[in-house]
């Protein structure tokens, strides 16, 4: 940086929070963009959340994609067309590590770098104060835009259940490995993707394993008909069919595959399908069926060696496995900078701009029945296309602006869902995408 | 309007994977270069580049490496293919198409960042070149309409210059069976991530009239690199050397400005 008589001062550079899938892909289409880009890592190595290696890392030894790799791939960079429907996370790891490498996106990241806080300095820029993970001095840098992608499944959320328990709990994140269950008597719970996942994995390595949820869920097969569910599901999507049609579809398609689960005592869901993050697992039915995994509502409290359940019964597990989800953390960010409400939630317009500064930016804090990589590229996309826009023609970023500002909330977010945090960032990825394509659209360079 | 971000054929109907031939030459590649894939046109394969440009883009320090896409691929699994092979190389790749590779290069560039494109001799305008294949080649050109095959003549593929005892093993190599697409295809989708593109041709080139080659290097933002008296065939005609050098000068001086 020639001439620059702040040396904190990185004037039209954006700064990146996170290497892991949605920072990488932020990095390189700020770059397409023409930005200068720096990223800050906590940890050593890219690859965030399905890097096992990494502190905070989630997944677990069997964990594979939910969603099929073509619904789950990056849009601009496939993954081999050798490789199976659903990868594992080591396939995962190694393909955002290509990624990375292919496009040389490592050369913008600082490892071992933390962002203490990001703070408005008036005219849409930042001063970013980072310091290195073990310690250490801080530095402030000043910024033209910083976009956010530090992942929202690393913060566990565990449930507050009264009483002592004698054995062990532990949340999902800590679980990594089927010995931890080998012969014990274990409860798992959380109906989610990773609640089912552990179940299944418990129901071929613990002694006895019950699991806990507070509803009935969908619970829909890896496979209908011979091809991923997902994919499926979306040629349901591409016909345009109204979603009260899909919601009957759904059912039929899971009543001739999956069947009747209340048979094995499981409620009956209390919401139509597409109403709840979707469920995919197909071994979870034949578990049940093979009777080694007990379906147990709610737990209220622990008592000694037991687990007191919502019907009164009682269970004695060894362990306890909650697999009760994560909640997103912005500790480097004042909450009304996202319009953080008090529970927590931000409140982002297509679940990624700040609504009240224009240079601030969220990628990949979305869920959806889709994989999380193509959303969070074409985010990134529009991020990048937008803080490009404010630059060369002002003018028109504000008309951009106000016309967004117009779009129906409805159209992008998913509104009816269970009202948990689990579905604060819920979208349907079609209608999702449908508006972001919009957006870019309205911002399409004149040439 | 087509849309870029909802895909639906390849999310319910991926396209399955195949066996695909890819000739490389790496020994001497500079790490500061990028590699280049090159991707043949109709009836052609890997083999076309092997001869003359794969070696010597190797000899000047890039990672070179030309694809043959899967036999009797439509368009889309074309475009799929060369996709695939440039995100399995290490580092961004520039795409270098030739004749009907020229259209798949174009469209696998909005599926892929590529690092900078050239596209020669590029058949991407369907009609004009159809018209002046019945033109130039009728009897060659006739069955083709039906289904059957593509037969390429000497005066089509080469400049005057090249000996026919020479030009024979190749013409009887290349089987063609044009699809009804290279005619009737959907414009190219811009590019993803404003790569560089060159055009280069040859205004005495029987497949590819001059008119195409200024209106599709327009379309990019340039005009044409001109080579005259070759034919079609530019990595294949005597003076193949022309062309490639030229293409790897102008790469090198679009790597050194960004």
């Amino acid at each position: 940086m020639p001439d620059t008589p702040d040396i904190a001062d990185r004037r039209d550079a954006v700064c990146v929070i996170g290497a892991g899938a949605s920072g990488l892909a932020a990095i390189k289409n700020l770059r397409e963009h023409g930005f200068e880009v720096d990223c800050y890592e906590r940890e050593t190595s890219v690859g965030g959340a399905w890097n096992w290696r990494h502190d905070r890392s989630p997944v677990s030894a069997g964990t594979h994609l939910i969603s099929s790799r073509p619904l789950t791939e990056f849009p601009d960079f496939p993954m081999p067309d050798t490789w199976p429907d659903y990868p594992g996370h080591q396939q995962v790891l190694s393909y955002l590590e290509r990624y990375s490498a292919h496009f040389g996106l490592e050369r913008d990241v600082w490892f071992g770098t933390e962002v203490v806080s990001v703070e408005p300095v008036g005219d849409g820029r930042w001063d970013v104060t980072t310091q290195s993970t073990g310690g250490g001095s801080s530095r402030v840098q000043r910024y033209a835009g910083v976009v956010v992608a530090n992942g929202h499944n690393w913060s566990p959320s565990r449930p507050e259940i009264p009483g002592d328990f004698r054995g062990q709990v532990i949340h999902s994140a800590q679980y990594k490995d089927p010995t931890q269950l080998r012969g014990r008597k274990v409860l798992v719970i959380g109906g989610g993707n990773t609640g089912c996942d552990i179940a299944v994995e418990a129901a071929q390595q613990a002694s006895s394993v019950w699991h806990s949820t507070r509803r009935g869920y969908w619970y829909a097969p890896k496979y209908v008909f011979g091809r991923p569910a997902d994919q499926v599901n979306d040629r349901l999507l591409a016909l345009r069919l109204p979603l009260r049609l899909r919601q009957w579809l759904y059912r039929r398609v899971l009543a001739l595959t999956t069947g009747d689960l209340t048979r094995y005592g499981l409620p009956v869901p209390d919401h139509q399908p597409y109403e709840s993050h979707p469920i995919v697992n197909s071994q979870l039915p034949f578990y049940l069926g093979h009777g080694r995994i007990t379906p147990v509502p709610d737990v209220t409290g622990f008592d000694g060696a037991s687990a007191v359940l919502a019907d009164g019964r009682r269970v004695e597990p060894d362990l306890v496995i909650t697999a009760t989800g994560y909640r997103p953390r912005f500790e480097f960010l004042a909450p009304e900078l996202l319009g953080t409400a008090e529970d927590g939630r931000p409140d982002l317009h297509l679940h990624a701009f700040a609504r009240q500064h224009p240079t601030l930016a969220v990628v990949g804090l979305v869920q959806a029945d889709f994989g999380l990589f193509p959303l969070a590229h074409w985010q990134s996309v529009a991020v990048a296309r937008w803080l490009r826009l404010r630059v060369t023609d002002p003018e028109r970023a504000a008309a951009v602006q106000q016309k967004e500002s117009t779009r129906p909330v409805a159209g992008w977010s998913r509104r009816r869902v269970v009202p948990t945090a689990r579905h604060w960032f819920e979208v349907d990825h079609a209608d999702y995408l449908r508006a972001v394509e919009g957006l870019l659209r309205e911002m399409e360079p004149t040439a | 309007m087509r849309s870029e971000l909802l895909r639906f054929a390849d999310w319910t109907d991926p396209v399955p994977a195949a066996a695909r031939e890819v000739v490389s030459l790496t020994e001497d590649a500079r790490d500061d270069l990028p590699p280049l894939l090159f991707v043949p046109g109709l009836g052609h394969g890997a083999w076309a580049f092997a001869e003359h440009w794969l070696p010597r883009a190797a000899e000047r320090g890039f990672a070179a490496h030309a694809l043959t896409p899967r036999p009797g691929g439509d368009l889309r699994a074309q475009v799929h293919d060369v996709v695939q092979v440039a995100a399995s190389l290490p580092r961004q790749v520039v795409l270098v198409g030739h004749g009907a590779g020229a259209l798949v290069t174009a469209y696998a560039m909005g599926r892929y960042p590529a690092r900078a494109a050239v596209l020669a001799a590029p058949v991407m305008d369907g009609w004009p070149t159809l018209w002046a294949a019945l033109r130039t080649n009728p009897v060659g050109t006739l069955p083709a309409l039906f289904g059957g095959r593509l037969r390429l003549n000497r005066k089509q593929l080469f400049g005057p210059g090249m000996p026919a005892e020479q030009a024979q093993p190749w013409l009887d190599r290349i089987v063609a069976r044009p699809r009804r697409e290279l005619v009737t295809h959907d414009p190219a989708p811009r590019p993803v991530g404003d790569p560089p593109v060159l055009v280069v041709g040859s205004p005495d080139d029987r497949i590819v009239p001059r008119t195409s080659l200024d209106r599709i290097a327009a379309l990019y933002g340039g005009a044409p690199l001109l080579f005259p008296g070759m034919g079609h065939d530019l990595m294949l005609d005597v003076t193949w050397s022309e062309p490639i050098e030229a293409v790897l000068d102008w790469l090198a001086k679009e790597l050194s400005e960004q």
